[in-house]
């Protein structure tokens, strides 16, 4: 157990450096000098552009450079913004947990509307409710979050009026942002849970259970969920990025603050520490909230401990 | 022998394509006889689900329409007309027309000109790149491997959107670059499924036998180990496109991606956003041919699957 936990930690600090390297490059990697980048596209005087090099290390070797950038990282230091001269740290600290909530709401609509829609359709196996249920799942699979936003908003704010269109704060302001978020991961989570559903009840154990006179309910919550759900969390890192992805969609349809809203702001001006900044953070939480899933794995299945 | 083995099906590919090595061109003919029994299968199963047929059929129609754009829409797609300004869906403007006056139909056909082919395109941007690392790695082994997976490791680490919003901030925003950024953010998925089925059947014994016998890498790589990697990619690859068609539309939605007055759908929804409390027709069209694309692809996409690796069927 401790091996493992060790081994996948070791895991992880090739990628979190491959991260900062990452957004650390972006900025060479652009088309042209990065000092136009730093003077967000002003004509530059010789003396101003020597000056913005100076300021900004540009005027050493790369690595260098990337050993400053790790510096400040490792301090918090993620820079200022090039518009607002903000430190980049306080405009990502205020916008991550709008962004977290939201995709946090949305996971609990994933799995609430999923592994009962899931449950419901492997129950009845080949009944309405299954084909109703598998048509909602493809549907969910195949709109796109903004579009079921809008439609979301059209429906329930602008028609019947039943919650706001925009604004944060209240549950009712989270209702409809966090069902656009779930709703696809919910679609994904129900085919899983049907599938996997089908095949546990059709086990011997399940026989075993019926056959000792179990009652229908408890050998369903019990003893074939239990097993059912498996799949649920082995999936759970790819449905963390989609929730994630999903949330920052949202954040522009309802129009919340939060960590995409900050980025498509920045990107849209260039502001190059900004948007390393968010790209970093938003990586970084990604990769952390992953381990800690995988380390969890550990604990849930033993079977994973002796791989 | 090696004929009727290799027509029994799928399961005898193997069978026959080690014949190919040892026996020259009469198991080549084996050879030949099992990839098109192979896909004649694949066909005939796909044939027999309705769902991908329906699929295929919807598709089909969109792309015609998108193709066909200029001679079916019945107006310019970026002309504005003050006397339609906001009109309502009727006769004269199917779809209505938004708050240039533009027509909203004509635009959704155009619409489709754009977005698709971000679609088409990226995903075989992905293909190309994502089958040459993953065949490298996963043939060749050790270092090579080590650092190609490393760096897998690490693309994945971004979350797709975030990848492509990152690549588009290098970029910059134009068709060709939203094209690179959606294509190069999912290749890390198709190196890993790549690699894992280069890794199997590198160890298979028609595998070993032809380097055994001398054969190049290249040859066993693109007509050894290649047609094993293609039923899993081109399932992928149908899928990812549906995947690729919706990035695409959400950059352009978020500002990132096509940039108006070109008619692109996700562009076209964020237009709509502002007055969709009044004129729903305005995002409702452009919204409905990017889920009618995406739900045609899927339910094809499904259909392959379950027609290349029935196995995997109720999946």
């Amino acid at each position: 157990m401790t091996r493992y936990i060790f081994r996948r930690l070791l895991q992880a600090i090739p990628v979190l450096l491959g991260i900062t390297l990452f957004t650390f490059l972006m900025v060479h990697l652009t088309p042209g000098d990065p000092v136009t980048i730093f003077a967000l596209g002003k004509p530059l005087s010789p003396e101003r552009e020597v000056q913005i090099r100076a300021q900004y290390g540009l005027d050493q070797p790369l690595w260098v450079q990337y050993r400053n950038y790790m510096g400040d990282l490792l301090r918090g230091d993620l820079g200022k913004g090039l518009r607002d001269q903000r430190p980049v740290w306080d405009t990502i600290r205020e916008a991550i947990w709008p962004t977290l909530q939201l995709t946090a709401a949305g996971l609990a609509v994933a799995l609430a509307l999923g592994v009962t829609l899931g449950i419901l359709a492997a129950l009845f196996h080949n009944s309405w409710l299954d084909t109703s249920a598998m048509v909602v799942a493809l549907l969910g699979v195949s709109t796109p979050v903004f579009y079921l936003g809008l439609l979301l908003l059209f429906a329930f704010s602008f028609h019947f009026h039943l919650f706001p269109a925009t604004g944060v704060g209240g549950w009712e302001n989270l209702v409809l942002p966090a069902i656009t978020v779930g709703f696809a991961s919910a679609a994904y989570i129900a085919r899983l849970v049907r599938s996997s559903m089908l095949e546990i009840l059709r086990q011997d154990y399940i026989t075993t259970a019926r056959a000792k006179g179990l009652n229908e309910r408890i050998v369903v919550s019990t003893h074939a969920l239990k097993n059912a759900l498996i799949p649920v969390i082995t999936y759970f890192g790819i449905q963390l990025a989609g929730l994630l992805t999903g949330a920052v969609v949202t954040e522009q349809v309802f129009s919340r603050p939060g960590l995409g809203r900050v980025a498509i702001t920045a990107i849209g001006n260039r502001d190059f520490p900004l948007i390393q900044g968010t790209v970093l953070v938003t990586a970084l939480v990604y990769v952390l909230v992953n381990l800690a899933i995988d380390l969890s794995y550990a604990v849930i299945d033993p079977r994973i401990r002796y791989e | 022998m090696n004929e009727a083995r290799a027509l029994a099906g799928a399961e005898e590919r193997s069978q026959s394509s080690r014949g190919v090595t040892t026996r020259g061109a009469e198991a080549a003919l084996g050879r030949q006889a099992a990839a098109s029994s192979l896909a004649g299968d694949a066909l005939r199963r796909l044939w027999k689900n309705p769902g991908a047929i329906v699929g295929a059929i919807v598709l089909a129609i969109i792309v015609l329409l998108a193709i066909f754009a200029p001679f079916i829409a019945p107006y310019d797609p970026i002309a504005q007309d003050s006397a339609a300004i906001r009109a309502a869906p009727s006769p004269r403007h199917l779809f209505g027309a938004d708050s240039f006056g533009r027509d909203v139909f004509s635009r959704v056909l155009y619409g489709g000109r754009m977005s698709l082919p971000v679609g088409f395109v990226a995903v075989g941007i992905t293909a190309i790149v994502g089958i040459a690392l993953g065949l490298i790695a996963g043939y060749y082994g050790r270092a090579i491997d080590a650092v190609v997976m490393r760096w897998v490791d690490i693309m994945l680490a971004f979350p797709g959107i975030l990848l492509a919003m990152a690549l588009v901030a290098i970029l910059g925003s134009s068709l060709f670059n939203l094209m690179l950024a959606v294509g190069i953010a999912a290749i890390p998925e198709y190196t890993r499924v790549v690699r894992g089925t280069v890794l199997s059947a590198r160890e298979a014994e028609y595998v070993v036998a032809a380097r055994v016998s001398g054969a190049p890498d290249r040859a066993i790589l693109l007509r050894h180990i290649l047609p094993n990697v293609l039923p899993p990619v081109i399932v992928l690859a149908t899928l990812g496109i549906a995947g690729a068609i919706i990035l695409g539309s959400t950059l352009s939605f978020l500002g990132l991606g096509i940039k108006p007055p070109t008619p692109e759908w996700g562009n076209m929804l964020a237009d709509g956003r502002s007055m969709l409390r009044h004129q729903w027709w305005v995002s409702l069209f452009p919204g409905l041919a990017i889920m009618l694309s995406v739900l045609a692809i899927n339910l094809l996409g499904d259909g392959l699957r379950d027609a290349l690796d029935p196995r995997l069927r109720n999946r």
